[in-house]
C-alpha cells in the first residue's frame, strides 16, 4: 500500500475496556501527530462475546482500514483464535500467559459450532494444534514476535503500588495495561500516553491508571527486547487542531450547526449514540450569545418519532429524527404523511445489517433502495448518502437547507461503518456552512392575503408559515388536499396537487449543483471507471491512488445524491468506459440497478459484500485489480474481517 | 378579541351523517373557544383518522389531521417546539385506543399541557362499523357478524393509571356539560383527557341516544330516567389537593369510571394541577426553554451563518494536546 501505517488491534470480551483503550490508544498516537482511523466490531451482547477495535496509525491522513495487524493485544484466548492469522509476518501479538493452556475447541463457550468448524480447517490447514501454545508457535513460525505476560501478575504488583488488592478492580486495568505494553514495544513517548489517560479517566482514577501504565512500560522495556520488535511509532509536529471523532460525534454536530433544535428518537443500535450526544450538550454555544439548545426526546418507539419531529417542523423548529433500518421500517407511515404534507423532516439513516433484526451491531448498505422507496403512494423525497465522517458532518447540516428549500422529507444516508468508526482531522472549518430555510412568508405580506398552505405556484414550492403564525391559518391532512389544506378527492385538484409535489424533484435537480451530488476523483478520460455510494469511498480512495501509482486508468464517481439521481451527469460520465465497476456493501448491487434504470448503462463489474464487516483497501485494491487484469469474475464477493 | 361561536366555523362542508355526535361536540368545541377567547391562530387541533378525526377541517383554527393512532405523537412534536401553543387533539376511540394504545399510554407519563377530547361511540364508523376497543364483550352492534369478543377498555381508568392529570367524561348531547368539561379541561395546565359519549346513529343500535336518555327506563310518571347522572352533582371530588391523597384520588377515579350501564357518570373523574409538565421539566433543564423554545430560536445570523460555536464538542473531540 502506498500510505505507510501501523496497524494496532485490541480485542477481548465486551465490557472489558476494548473500547476505553481505544479511545487512549487514539488519543495517544493523535497527540503524537499521527493520523488515526479506528473500526469497532462488536457482537449484540453487553457483556461476554468478542469485540475489537483496528487502529490503523499513518503520519499522512488515513481513509479507510486494512485486513493487516501489526500489533495485537489480546486481552483473552478467543481473541489469539480470532485474529491471528490477521497478524502479519514480523508482527507482535500480546497475550496473557494464563491462556497458553486453553484449549481452543472445548474451553472457549463463547465459540458457536459454525465457528468451531472454521477453526478445525484452519488447524488442518495450517498444523496447528489445538491449545493456544499451539497457535504461539504457529506465530512464531511466522516470525511473529509473541509477548507472553502474566496480566494477573502484573496487576498484583501493580495492586502493591496503588495499594489496591480488590482483583476485580485491578482486573479493569488489563486494559491500561495492554497500552502500555503495546506503546512500549512501539517505543512511543510515553508523556503522550499518560496526556491521554488524563484526558480519559475521571480525576478519581487517574493516579492509579497512570501507575498501571507506567508498571507495563518500565515491565516490557526490562523484559523484552523492545529493540528487536521493528515497528516504531513516531511523534510527528502538529501545526494545526486536530479531532478525532465518530460519525456519529460528526452528525450530531453538524446538526446541531444546521439548525437542529429538536430530535427525536427510541433507542436503536448504532444511531443512539448521535442523539444521547446532542443530548449532553442540548445547551448550545452561539456565537452572539443567543439562547438555543436542542430538545432531545426519547419517544416510545419510532412511529412517535418520525411523526413528533414531523410536528415540530410544522411548528417552525428545524427537526430531525434518527433511526437505523428496524425503526426506519416503522417510521414509514410517517414519511408518507410527511411527502404529503411537504414537511422538511430530516431522518438520520443509519444501516446496518437486515433484514428483520438482521445484524444489529454489524455494517451494510442494504437499505439503498428502501430508503427511496419507502411508504405507499408516490411523493417526493430527497436521499443524500455521505461517504466518509467528513461528509457526515457537512451534510447533516446541509440536509436540513435542502429540507425546507424544497419542502420535502429529506433522508440522510449513512451506516455503521461510519457511524462506529473513529478518524483524525484537522478541526473542520465550518465558517462557510449557512442556514438557508427557503420560502418563508412575511408577516407584512399576510396582512393582506388569504393565506394557503399548499397554495399553486410556478415551481410547486408554496410559501411557509408556522403553525401559530397571525393570519396564516392552516391546513395539514395526510388525506389529499386542497391549497388550504382541506380534504380534497376531485380529480382535477388531484392532479395538480400529485404534479406540484413531485415536480419539485425537477426543481431539485435543477437547482443543487452537481458538485454537492457526485464527486468525481481520479482520470476524467480514464478507461476504467469505479461507481459507488457511501463509507466504501475511504477504501476506495486508498485502491485507486495505489492503483494510479502502477499506472492503471482509473477514476471513481461517488454518487451522494441518490434521488433525486443526477441521470444526466452519470450517463455521460458512464458513457465511453471500458469497465464500469460497481462496489457497494450489500448483495444485490442496489446502485448498480438504479443506475441501470437510470442511464440504461450496465455496470460491467461488480464488487459486493455483505459480511457484516465494512470494505478494507487490502481486498478493495485487490479485487480492483483483479477486474484491469481481466482475471476476475463478473461478481467478487469480499470477506475480509473477523 | 372576542369572537363569537360561529366565527370559529371553517366553512367547510361538515360531512358527518345526520344525527351524529360529532355535530355537538364540533359546537360544544366552537362555543367553549368563543368564551375562552381563543385566537384562532394560536390554536391547534390536531386529530388522528377517522370521523371524529375530520373535526379539524370544520373548525377554523390550525388544523393537523395525522395519521390513524399518531396524533399525540404529533402534538408532542409541535407543543414542545413552541409550548405558547394551545393545542386540542381530537380522535376517536379506535384511534386513540386501538391502534394508538401505545401513544394513549405513553402520553401519560410527560404530562404535556393539551386537551384530548376522545370521541366514544363503540364502533369504527369509517370503515363501517366494526366493534371499537370500547365496545363491552359480548355486544352485537349492527354491522358484526358475530357478538363481539373482546372486552371494553375503560379510557378514564387507562388514562388515570397511565398519569393523565385531568380525566373527564361528557356526552355529545348534552352541550352545556360538555362545553363546561371542554372549557375546564382548557384551564387545565397538563395532559387533560375528555371522553366524550356519542352514539352513532348509523352503526351503533344498541349504545343510541335512547338508550343514554333511559328511553327503556321510564318511572311511574312515563318519563325516561336518564342513564347519564353528573358526577359533581353527587359530591365527587376529583381533586388532588395535595400530593398526599393523588394515589386515593386516582383510586377513586378509577373505580368511578367503571361504573357502566344503569348508571354512567359523567363529569371530571380525576384531576391533579400538582404534577409538573413536560414543559416544566425542560424549562428546569434548559432555563430559557419557554421563551426560546426550538421553534423560536434564530440557528442563524445575519450573513447566514449559523450562530452556533461547537467549541463546548470539539473540545472533548481534541487529538491536539497543549
Amino acid at each position: 500500500m502506498v500510505i505507510d501505517s501501523i496497524n494496532w488491534m485490541a480485542g477481548g470480551p465486551q465490557g472489558s475496556g476494548v473500547d476505553t483503550a481505544s479511545a487512549i490508544f487514539g488519543k495517544a498516537c493523535g497527540y503524537g501527530g499521527n493520523y488515526v482511523f479506528g473500526r469497532r466490531e462488536y457482537h449484540s451482547n453487553i457483556k461476554t462475546m468478542h469485540s475489537y477495535f483496528h487502529q490503523r496509525l499513518s503520519k499522512q491522513p488515513i481513509e479507510a482500514n486494512i485486513a493487516d495487524v501489526d500489533l495485537l493485544a489480546a486481552f483473552d484466548a478467543e481473541t489469539v483464535v480470532r485474529h491471528v492469522s490477521e497478524i502479519v509476518n514480523e508482527g507482535g501479538l500480546i497475550v496473557d500467559s494464563r491462556d497458553l493452556s486453553v484449549n481452543t475447541l472445548q474451553d472457549i463457550k463463547t465459540f458457536s459450532e459454525e465457528y468451531k468448524n472454521q477453526i478445525r480447517d484452519f488447524q488442518k490447514e495450517n498444523g496447528v494444534g489445538e491449545t493456544i501454545s499451539d497457535y504461539l508457535n504457529y506465530a512464531k513460525q511466522r516470525r511473529i514476535q509473541v509477548y507472553a505476560i502474566s496480566y494477573m501478575e502484573l496487576l498484583k504488583e501493580i495492586g502493591k503500588k496503588t495499594g489496591i488488592e480488590n482483583l476485580g478492580t485491578l482486573s479493569k486495568m488489563i486494559n491500561v495495561l495492554t497500552i502500555g505494553v503495546s506503546f512500549a514495544l512501539l517505543k512511543y513517548d510515553r508523556k503522550l500516553v499518560e496526556n491521554a489517560i488524563k484526558a480519559t479517566f475521571h480525576e478519581k482514577i487517574v493516579d492509579m491508571n497512570l501507575t498501571a501504565l507506567n508498571h507495563a512500560y518500565d515491565y516490557t522495556e526490562n523484559t523484552f527486547d523492545v529493540k528487536g520488535f521493528k515497528y516504531k511509532l513516531e511523534r510527528h509536529p502538529i501545526n494545526e487542531q486536530r479531532i478525532f471523532l465518530t460519525g456519529n460525534q460528526a452528525v450530531a454536530m453538524g446538526k446541531v450547526l444546521g439548525g437542529c433544535r429538536m430530535q427525536t428518537y427510541y433507542p436503536i443500535t448504532p444511531a443512539a449514540d448521535e442523539s444521547e450526544y446532542i443530548e449532553a450538550h442540548e445547551i448550545l454555544k452561539t456565537k452572539t450569545g443567543n439562547q438555543e439548545a436542542v430538545i432531545v426526546l426519547q419517544t416510545e418507539d419510532e412511529i412517535a418519532a418520525v411523526n413528533s419531529a414531523s410536528g415540530a417542523c410544522l411548528a417552525g423548529a428545524r427537526a430531525a429524527t434518527s433511526t437505523s433500518g428496524p425503526g426506519f421500517s416503522l417510521m414509514v407511515e410517517g414519511l408518507g404523511w410527511a411527502g404529503n404534507n411537504e414537511v422538511p423532516l430530516v431522518i438520520t439513516y443509519y444501516q446496518r445489517g437486515g433484514p428483520s433484526t438482521g445484524q444489529p451491531t454489524r455494517h451494510s448498505q442494504q437499505d439503498l433502495r428502501f430508503a427511496i422507496h419507502a411508504a405507499h403512494g408516490e411523493f417526493a423525497r430527497i436521499i443524500v448518502a455521505s461517504g466518509d465522517i467528513e461528509e457526515c458532518f457537512f451534510d447533516a447540516a446541509e440536509v436540513f437547507n435542502l429540507a425546507e428549500k424544497y419542502q420535502m422529507p429529506t433522508i440522510h444516508l449513512i451506516d455503521k461503518g461510519m457511524a462506529n468508526s473513529s478518524q483524525t482531522y484537522a478541526t473542520f472549518d465550518y465558517s462557510k456552512v449557512k442556514i438557508d430555510r427557503g420560502l418563508i412568508v412575511g408577516k407584512k405580506e399576510l396582512e393582506d392575503k388569504d393565506y394557503k398552505r399548499f397554495e399553486f405556484s410556478e415551481n410547486g414550492i408554496s410559501p411557509r408559515a408556522f403553525l401559530g403564525t397571525k393570519n396564516a391559518i392552516q391546513w395539514y391532512s395526510g388525506d389529499e388536499h386542497n391549497e388550504r389544506g382541506n380534504i380534497n378527492e376531485e380529480p382535477l385538484n388531484r392532479r395538480k396537487m400529485m404534479d406540484k409535489r413531485i415536480g419539485k424533484l425537477e426543481v431539485v435537480n435543477r437547482e443543487v449543483p452537481m458538485e454537492f451530488r457526485a464527486k468525481f476523483f481520479g482520470d476524467k478520460d480514464a478507461e476504467n471507471i469505479v461507481v459507488s455510494w457511501g463509507s466504501t469511498k475511504g477504501a476506495i480512495i486508498e485502491s485507486l491512488n495505489q492503483l494510479r501509482e502502477e499506472n492503471k486508468s482509473l477514476g471513481y464517481l461517488q454518487i451522494r445524491m441518490i434521488h433525486p439521481f443526477p441521470s444526466a451527469y452519470i450517463k455521460q460520465i458512464l458513457s465511453d468506459k471500458k469497465r464500469i465497476i460497481d462496489i457497494e456493501n450489500n448483495h444485490m448491487a442496489q446502485l448498480g440497478g438504479i443506475i441501470a434504470e437510470q442511464t440504461q448503462i450496465q455496470p460491467s463489474h461488480y464488487i459486493l459484500k455483505y459480511t457484516g464487516r465494512p470494505m478494507m483497501t487490502t481486498e478493495v485494491y485487490g479485487a480492483i485489480l483483479a477486474v484491469l487484469e481481466d482475471r476476475a469474475p463478473q461478481r467478487q464477493v469480499l470477506m475480509l474481517g473477523a | 378579541m372576542a369572537h363569537k361561536p360561529s366565527e370559529y366555523k371553517s366553512g367547510v362542508y361538515v360531512d358527518w351523517c345526520p344525527g351524529c355526535g360529532n355535530h355537538g361536540i364540533v359546537s360544544a368545541l366552537q362555543m367553549a373557544l368563543s368564551e375562552l377567547s381563543i385566537e384562532p391562530h394560536q390554536l391547534v387541533i390536531v386529530s388522528g383518522v377517522g370521523n371524529a378525526a375530520k373535526l379539524p377541517h370544520f373548525v377554523k383554527a390550525n388544523g393537523v389531521h395525522t395519521l390513524h393512532g399518531r396524533l399525540l405523537p404529533f402534538v408532542m412534536g409541535i407543543k414542545m417546539a413552541n409550548p405558547a401553543l394551545k393545542v386540542i387533539g381530537v380522535g376517536g376511540d379506535g384511534d386513540g385506543l386501538g391502534i394508538g394504545a401505545g401513544h394513549f399510554v405513553n402520553a401519560g407519563r410527560r404530562n404535556i399541557d393539551m386537551v384530548y377530547l376522545l370521541h366514544n361511540n363503540g364502533v369504527y364508523g369509517l370503515t363501517k362499523g366494526q366493534a371499537s376497543p370500547t365496545l363491552k364483550l359480548g355486544l352485537k352492534t349492527k354491522a358484526l357478524a358475530q357478538p363481539n369478543i373482546n372486552e371494553r377498555l375503560v379510557a378514564i381508568s387507562l388514562a388515570i393509571a397511565a398519569g393523565y392529570t385531568f380525566a373527564a367524561r361528557s356526552y355529545a348531547f348534552d352541550l352545556e356539560h360538555l362545553k363546561g368539561t371542554i372549557k375546564k379541561a382548557m384551564e387545565h395546565r397538563g395532559l387533560a383527557l375528555v371522553e366524550i359519549l356519542q352514539p352513532c346513529p348509523v352503526y351503533n343500535n344498541i349504545n343510541t341516544k335512547e338508550w343514554y336518555a333511559g328511553e327503556d327506563r321510564k318511572d311511574a310518571q312515563g318519563r325516561a330516567q336518564s342513564r347519564l347522572y353528573k358526577l359533581q352533582n353527587s359530591g365527587f371530588d376529583p381533586v388532588v389537593h395535595d400530593e398526599d391523597e393523588n394515589f386515593k384520588k386516582k383510586l377513586a377515579g378509577i373505580e368511578k369510571a367503571y361504573e357502566w350501564g344503569e348508571h354512567i357518570p359523567i363529569g371530571v373523574f380525576y384531576q391533579n394541577p400538582l404534577e409538573p409538565t413536560f414543559e416544566d421539566r425542560f424549562r428546569d433543564r434548559i432555563p430559557f426553554y419557554l421563551e426560546n423554545p426550538p421553534a423560536k430560536q434564530l440557528l442563524k445570523n445575519t450573513d447566514g451563518t449559523s450562530t452556533v460555536n461547537l467549541d463546548k464538542f470539539i473540545v472533548d473531540l481534541k487529538t491536539t494536546h497543549e
